[in-house]
């Protein structure tokens, strides 16, 4: 049973666990943590084995209530969405993980349980938009996840209900925005499933209507991914959110808008439609690479390392965007490994702030020095292993995706794209290195007393664990990224794109 | 183009109502009459959707044994009904989430005019 119905598993996990965690942890709050930390873990068990599912047997179907898919709702479970499934879920497991400290520092005792509740939702919102195969329902959790993202958002410091205000405004106009390109691709085609819809534009051809749909539609993603102008919400959600949100948020949240830009252009519209009918893919690609300069040239402006991180997540969304607009399977295939890497990277570099604001206090980049190093050497270990990721050295994760995304470029003659590219990663060179320079060469400040600080607060073992997993994973994912591009990712590659490596 | 005009009338309006929104999540300064106007954006799109199902001369989407189930020309489209009962549960829980988070902006800033929110934010200690 559980083998033909896998597709669906994994949103159903969350989504039972949101209901079941305030009735099971009603009476004892610990338990909401533990139950949360079960579904993420069975979530993320089903994924990865879904990989090798499709790996082995190809592209799954899944029908809700057995209704055939032009009338019913379908969930397709193929290469590309068991590889973002199972990145978005073992991300969440290892951040839900850490999040047990920090949750219980940083909230009221009684938002605990909602909070964990709130956080299933989200992710079963994030796993259906990405498993299904139906354009409405696809709004629908869209809607869902963002919903109790701003709740997630609002529990944060004195100022995150302004954010998550802003959020729910930006949020909600790209939401009725996607909706309505769903609305007009609906009366001209008079289907929603992405599948049908395939079969069907060509035939309806590019008419107003359908140009419309598709930009509305782009436009919507565009908001929820932070695509450069879009991206206004961001920075203070971000910053204000609690460490768990925000360590959350930045990996997931913003890849799921990627995605769904994704399978619009590329496993609906189609190569030839968004590249020579409407040059929407160039539009994407222009607006990316000025996200890129935005936000590393912001980045080095900020003060406080969870603000800078969110305008490096801004620059690192451009990566992914532009891989996207680029067009080429190269350029695909470095989005997607992008959205893997940024996945990881983001998640370690937001549980090290998160370490450094429950041991130090603060997470301001100017009140760290080695003696913030002295105290927590793994952690500043950690940071320093995703920093040097995020600029792009070898062997780290984030040398590769860039090398793909330079080669897509290279492929497109696209030298403009080529420049941001190494412009950024100097940039990105220059703000972590801020950082960095600080934790190993800056001497230690003395406290009022004339003494340092003395003695190690390292994290506890159960924020450490995580963050040192993730930062080892930057490694061992970079060594093994053959394996992966190889074995799985050239196999999403969408029609007319296919490659075989030599 | 007289029937460009006129045979789309519905959607003009439909149109207009959509600017009205947006114009009142843009322009307007008090956060409660943003939340207005996500509301009437909102409507629009729920009226685009409705509109969208409508026919002439067809009756609503429930058997009729005087007109058979052969012809689908009788009846009109049941299914972006459908669709925007759940768009309107998505709208009643967005505004309730930000009425929530506007109660939250209250007690902690009292004020609800955008431009005072951003003057207290900018002096407000983190």
């Amino acid at each position: 049973m559980i083998p033909t119905n896998a597709p669906a598993l994994a949103p159903l996990i969350f989504l039972f666990a949101a209901l079941i965690i305030p009735l099971a942890a009603f009476k004892v709050r610990r338990l909401a943590w533990v139950l949360a930390i079960a579904a993420a873990a069975a979530a993320a068990a089903v994924s990865v084995w879904n990989i090798f599912r499709v790996l082995e047997s190809g592209t799954f179907h899944y029908r809700f209530g057995g209704w055939p898919p032009p009338l019913g709702i379908e969930y397709v479970l193929d290469p590309l969405s068991a590889f973002i499934t199972a990145v978005i879920n073992l991300t969440a497991l290892v951040v839900l993980v850490h999040s047990h400290l920090t949750v219980a520092a940083e909230l009221p005792e009684r938002k605990h349980v909602p909070y964990y509740a709130l956080v299933m939702l989200m992710m079963s919102g994030f796993n259906g938009i990405v498993l299904t195969g139906d354009f409405f329902n696809l709004y629908v959790f869209l809607e869902i996840a963002s919903l109790a993202l701003y709740g997630l958002i609002a529990v944060g410091d004195r100022k995150s209900p302004v954010a998550a205000f802003r959020y729910l405004v930006i949020g909600m106009v790209g939401g009725g925005f996607y909706l309505l390109g769903v609305g007009f691709l609906y009366i001209n085609s008079g289907s929603l499933n992405m599948a049908d819809l395939k079969a069907i534009l060509p035939a309806v051809g590019a008419g107003p209507e359908i140009i419309v749909a598709l930009c509305f539609m782009v436009l919507g993603f565009g908001i929820k991914m932070a695509l450069f102008p879009l991206h206004g919400w961001l920075p203070d959600a971000y910053t204000y959110a609690p460490t768990a949100t925000s360590s959350l948020m930045a990996p997931i949240g913003t890849k799921i808008g990627a995605y769904g830009l994704l399978r619009v252009l590329f496993f609906v519209f189609g190569v030839n439609f968004v590249t020579r009918t409407v040059p929407l893919a160039q539009v994407v690609s222009w607006l990316a690479a000025a996200g890129i300069l935005y936000g590393s040239i912001m980045a080095m402006a900020q003060d406080e390392l969870k603000r800078m991180l969110a305008f490096s997540s801004i620059a690192q969304v451009g990566y992914i965007g532009l891989g996207i607009g680029l067009a080429n399977s190269l350029g695909l295939l470095g989005a997607v490994l992008h959205v893997l890497n940024h996945g990881l990277m983001k998640a370690c570099l937001f549980l090290v702030a998160g370490n450094f604001r429950l041991r130090l206090g603060h997470s301001r980049i100017r009140a760290l020095d080695s003696g913030a190093r002295r105290r927590m050497p793994w952690t500043s270990a950690a940071f320093t292993l995703a920093a040097l990721s995020m600029i792009g050295l070898p062997p780290t994760v984030g040398f590769f995706s860039k090398w793909y995304l330079a080669l897509g470029t290279i492929r497109n003659r696209s030298w403009v794209f080529l420049a941001v590219i190494l412009a950024s990663s100097l940039l990105n060179a220059v703000y972590f290195f801020r950082v960095i320079e600080r934790l190993y060469l800056r001497p230690a400040l003395r406290d009022n007393e004339g003494r340092e600080a003395e003695g190690r607060t390292e994290a506890a073992p159960s924020m450490l664990l995580p963050t040192l997993v993730l930062a080892a994973s930057l490694i061992v994912i970079g060594l093994l990224n053959a394996v992966i591009v190889n074995g799985l990712l050239v196999r999403f590659l969408p029609p007319g794109l296919e490659i075989v490596f030599p | 183009m007289r029937d460009f005009l006129v045979g789309h009338y519905f959607y003009w309006f439909i149109f207009l109502l959509m600017t009205i929104g947006l114009a009142g999540i843009i322009l307007k300064r008090n956060l409660i009459k943003k939340v207005i106007g996500m509301s009437i954006l909102q409507v629009a799109i729920i009226l685009f959707f409705v509109a969208s199902a409508s026919k002439w001369d067809a009756t609503v989407p429930i058997l009729d044994p005087a007109l058979g189930a052969a012809d689908v020309t009788k009846y009109i489209n049941p299914l972006p009904h459908c669709l925007m009962l759940t768009a309107i549960v998505v709208g009643v829980a967005t505004s309730g989430v930000a009425f929530a988070l506007i109660i939250m902006i209250w007690r902690r800033f009292r004020t609800l005019d955008e431009n005072e929110l951003l003057e207290k934010l900018k002096h407000d200690p983190d």
